[in-house]
C-alpha cells in the first residue's frame, strides 16, 4: 500500500478513535469516571439503528436519528440508575459498575443480535475513492469522517465556551460542591453529560461500523483504541484527545502495514509505554495531589 | 466487641476456639466431598479451588494494597502455559514446573508494578488492562505457545519421573485433594503474610501513601512486592487450572476472566482473605454452574427460554452469564460496597448486641 493512502487511511481511522474518544473525555471531564461501558453504549445504540434500518424498513437517516435519540436514553438511563444511586463510590466502585454496565449491554446485544454477523451499510462508501493528487487516495468515508470530525469539534469548542449548560459542565468538573453552592444541579449535569457522550459515541461508532462487521463485539478492539487516544491526549482535554487519535490511528496503520500479527496489541504498547514515560498523558496537566 | 490486647493475640491465626472449631469442621467437610458428589462437581469444586487462589493473591494487591488491577488473566495465562511447557519441553517434576511458572509470573507481575509506581486511579487500570490483553495476544501469537489451538496438559505425575518414582493422579478427585492441599496452604500463607512487616505496609499503602512514606516504609519497594506476591498466587493458580482443565487456549484468558477475578474479591469484600474465598466460591458458582446453564433450571429458565424465543433468539441465552455477571457488579456495589464480608459483620454485630 503506498504512503499516501496508509497516511489518509490512518488519520480517518485516528478521526473515528478521536471522536469516540471524546467520548470516554466527556464523561471524566464532568465526573471523573472512567466509562468502560462507553465502547458497548456504542455498539448498542448501533444495534438499534440496524433493527429500525432493516427490521422497519426506514431509510438510513431516519435510522440513525433514532440511534442519536436511543443513545441520549440510554446514557440518561445509565447514569440515572446505575451511578446515581452509588453512595460514594470509590475509583475501583465506579470502574466496577461500568465494566458491569458494559458486560450487561454485551450479553443484551449478544442475545437479541448475536447470533449471526451482519454487514450495516451506511451512505459513504470506502471503496467509492477519489484521487486528490497523485498517490494520495481518499474514500467516501473518510471525506466523511473528517467533515464530521470537525463539526463535532466546532461544535464542542462554541459549546464549552460559550454556552451556559457547557460552563456547568466545566463548573462542576472543577468543584463539585462549589458549582452546587452556585445553583448549578449537578446530577442533571452529570446525566446530561452521559447523554451527551453517548451521542457522540454513537456517531462515531456508525461511521466505524462500515468498516467491519456488525457483531456485538464490533465496538471492542476501537473502544480500546480510542481509550488508548484519550489517555495519550491526556482524559481531560479535547483536543488532546483529537490528536493522540490521530496519532494512535497513524501508529496502528504504519505497524499494522509493516506487522500485521501484531496489529491488536499495538495501541497497548503505546499506552503503557506513553503512560511509564508522561503518567498524565501528553497534554495532560499533572495535578500534584494536595495532603 | 473485636478488641485485641496483645500483639500475639493479634497474629494469632485462629482469633477463638470457636473459629478454630467451625475451621476444622470446613476442613473435614472439604476431605469428604468428593464422597458424596458426582464427577461433574468435582470438577466444579477444584475450580473454586482454583479461583480461591487468584481471588486470595489480588486480594493481597487490590484490596490490601489498594492498587486497581484487570490485567490477572494474564498471570493466570502465564502460570498455565508455563507450567504445562516445562512439564513437557523441559522434562521438569510437576511442582518445580508448578514454581517455576510462579516465579515467573510473579517476575511479570513485579514489571507490571514499575509503571504502577508512577501511575495511580484510571491510568492504573488501563495498564494492567493492556498487560492482559497483550498477553493473550502474544500466546496467541506464538508457535511455542500452540498458537491459536492451544495447549494440552501432560498427564499430572506428581512424583519425579526421572528418579523411578512416578505418581500420577488421573481422576479429577485425586486432583482435588492436590488442590486442597495446595489452596489451605496458599490461603494460610496470605493470612500470615498480612500479619507481617510486608503486609502491614501494604495496608498502610493502601490507607495513604504519603502517611506511608513518611514513617519510613519504600513504596517502590511494597509496591511491587504486592504485584508480584499477587501474581505469583495467580500463577500456581494458572498451573493448577491446566490440569484441572485439561486443554486450554490462549482465549480462555480473555478480558472477562480478569473481569471476573475483581469481582470475586470485590463482591467478597476488599481487604478481607475470608471475603476472597467466599466471593470465589459464589462467583465461580453462579458463572461457571447456575447462570451457565441457566435454561435447565426449574421454573426461572422455562420462563426466560420463552421470553427469549418471543422477543430475543433462542441460541443467545447463553448470554444470561454476562447480563448476570453485569448485574451482580453494579448491584454489589450500590447495596452491598463492602461485599459479603461487610454483611457478615453487619450480621455478627446485629446478633452480638441483640435486643438493642
Amino acid at each position: 500500500m503506498p504512503f499516501g493512502q496508509l497516511l489518509i487511511e490512518g488519520l480517518a481511522m485516528g478521526a473515528c478513535y478521536g471522536l469516540f474518544g471524546l467520548a470516554v473525555v466527556i464523561i471524566y471531564k464532568t465526573s471523573e469516571v472512567v466509562n468502560f461501558a462507553a465502547g458497548d453504549m456504542a455498539m448498542f445504540s448501533t444495534f438499534v439503528s440496524f433493527h429500525v434500518l432493516t427490521v422497519y424498513g426506514a431509510p438510513f437517516w431516519v435510522s440513525f436519528l433514532a440511534a442519536l435519540a436511543f443513545a441520549a436514553l440510554l446514557g440518561v438511563f445509565i447514569e440515572f440508575f446505575f451511578l446515581r444511586p452509588a453512595k460514594n463510590p470509590s475509583l475501583l466502585g465506579l470502574i466496577v459498575i461500568t465494566i458491569g454496565t458494559q458486560l450487561l449491554l454485551a450479553g443484551v446485544a449478544s442475545w437479541k443480535w448475536g447470533a449471526e454477523q451482519q454487514a450495516f451499510s451506511i451512505p459513504f462508501s470506502y471503496q467509492v475513492t477519489y484521487e486528490i493528487m497523485p498517490g494520495f487516495v481518499i474514500s467516501q468515508w473518510a471525506i466523511a469522517v473528517f467533515i464530521i470530525a470537525a463539526l463535532i469539534m466546532a461544535f464542542l469548542y462554541f459549546f464549552f465556551k460559550h454556552t451556559k449548560l457547557g460552563t456547568a459542565m466545566r463548573a462542576t468538573q472543577q468543584n463539585k460542591h462549589a458549582a452546587k453552592i452556585m445553583g448549578i444541579k449537578t446530577n442533571r449535569v452529570f446525566a446530561f453529560a452521559w447523554a451527551f457522550s453517548s451521542v457522540i459515541g454513537v456517531t462515531a461508532a456508525v461511521l466505524l461500523s462500515a468498516r467491519t462487521i456488525l457483531d456485538p463485539q464490533f465496538m471492542m478492539e476501537p473502544f480500546l483504541r480510542a481509550f488508548a487516544a484519550a489517555v495519550l491526549g491526556g482524559l481531560m482535554s479535547i483536543p488532546g484527545v483529537l490528536i493522540g487519535g490521530g496519532i494512535m490511528g497513524l501508529i496502528e496503520n504504519f505497524f499494522g502495514y509493516a506487522w500485521p500479527t501484531w496489529k491488536p496489541i499495538t495501541a497497548f504498547v503505546v499506552i503503557v509505554l506513553v503512560l511509564c514515560i508522561r503518567p498524565a498523558g501528553l497534554f495532560g496537566k499533572h495535578y500534584v495531589k494536595k495532603v | 466487641m473485636d478488641m485485641k490486647r496483645s500483639y500475639y493475640e493479634d497474629i494469632e491465626l485462629f482469633g477463638s476456639g470457636t473459629v478454630l472449631f467451625w475451621a476444622i469442621i470446613l476442613l473435614a467437610g472439604l476431605l469428604a466431598a468428593p464422597f458424596f458428589a458426582t464427577q461433574y462437581h468435582v470438577y466444579l469444586f477444584n475450580l473454586i479451588l482454583v479461583h480461591i487462589i487468584v481471588a486470595v493473591g489480588l486480594n493481597i494487591l487490590v484490596g490490601s494494597t489498594g492498587q486497581i488491577a484487570l490485567g490477572h488473566g494474564g498471570f493466570f495465562a502465564i502460570g498455565a502455559f508455563v507450567t504445562v511447557l516445562l512439564m513437557t519441553k523441559l522434562q521438569l517434576p510437576f511442582f518445580v514446573a508448578l514454581l517455576g511458572s510462579a516465579f515467573i509470573a510473579a517476575f511479570f507481575g513485579f514489571l507490571l508494578g514499575l509503571p504502577a509506581l508512577r501511575l495511580e486511579g484510571p491510568y492504573l487500570a488501563i495498564a494492567t488492562l493492556a498487560f492482559g490483553l497483550a498477553i493473550m495476544h502474544i500466546i496467541g501469537h506464538m508457535e511455542l505457545f500452540g498458537g491459536r489451538t492451544g495447549l494440552s496438559a501432560p498427564p499430572l505425575d506428581i512424583g519425579i519421573p526421572q528418579l523411578g518414582f512416578s505418581w500420577v493422579l488421573h481422576s479429577q478427585v485425586s486432583k482435588y485433594y492436590l488442590i486442597l492441599a495446595i489452596t489451605v496452604g496458599m490461603v494460610l500463607f496470605a493470612i500470615n503474610i498480612l500479619k507481617t512487616k510486608a503486609g502491614r505496609a501494604f495496608v498502610a499503602i493502601r490507607d495513604s501513601e504519603i502517611a506511608a512514606e513518611v514513617i519510613g516504609i519504600n513504596l517502590a519497594v511494597y509496591k511491587t512486592l504486592a504485584f508480584a506476591v499477587s501474581a505469583f498466587y495467580a500463577g500456581i493458580a494458572g498451573g493448577l487450572y491446566a490440569f484441572v482443565l485439561g486443554f486450554f487456549d490462549p482465549f480462555t484468558f480473555n478480558l472477562i476472566l480478569s473481569v471476573i477475578f475483581l469481582v470475586m474479591v470485590v463482591v467478597g469484600g476488599l481487604g478481607s482473605v475470608m471475603g476472597a474465598i467466599a466471593g470465589a466460591t459464589l462467583i465461580t458458582y453462579l458463572m461457571y454452574d447456575l447462570f451457565k446453564n441457566v435454561g435447565e433450571v426449574p421454573v426461572v429458565g422455562d420462563l426466560l427460554v420463552s421470553f427469549s424465543r418471543q422477543w430475543l433468539t433462542v441460541s443467545g441465552i447463553d448470554n444470561f452469564n454476562l447480563i448476570a455477571l453485569g448485574l451482580v457488579m453494579i448491584g454489589i456495589i450500590i447495596f452491598e460496597p463492602l461485599g459479603i464480608f461487610g454483611a457478615w459483620i453487619r450480621v455478627k454485630k446485629y446478633w452480638k448486641t441483640w435486643p438493642f
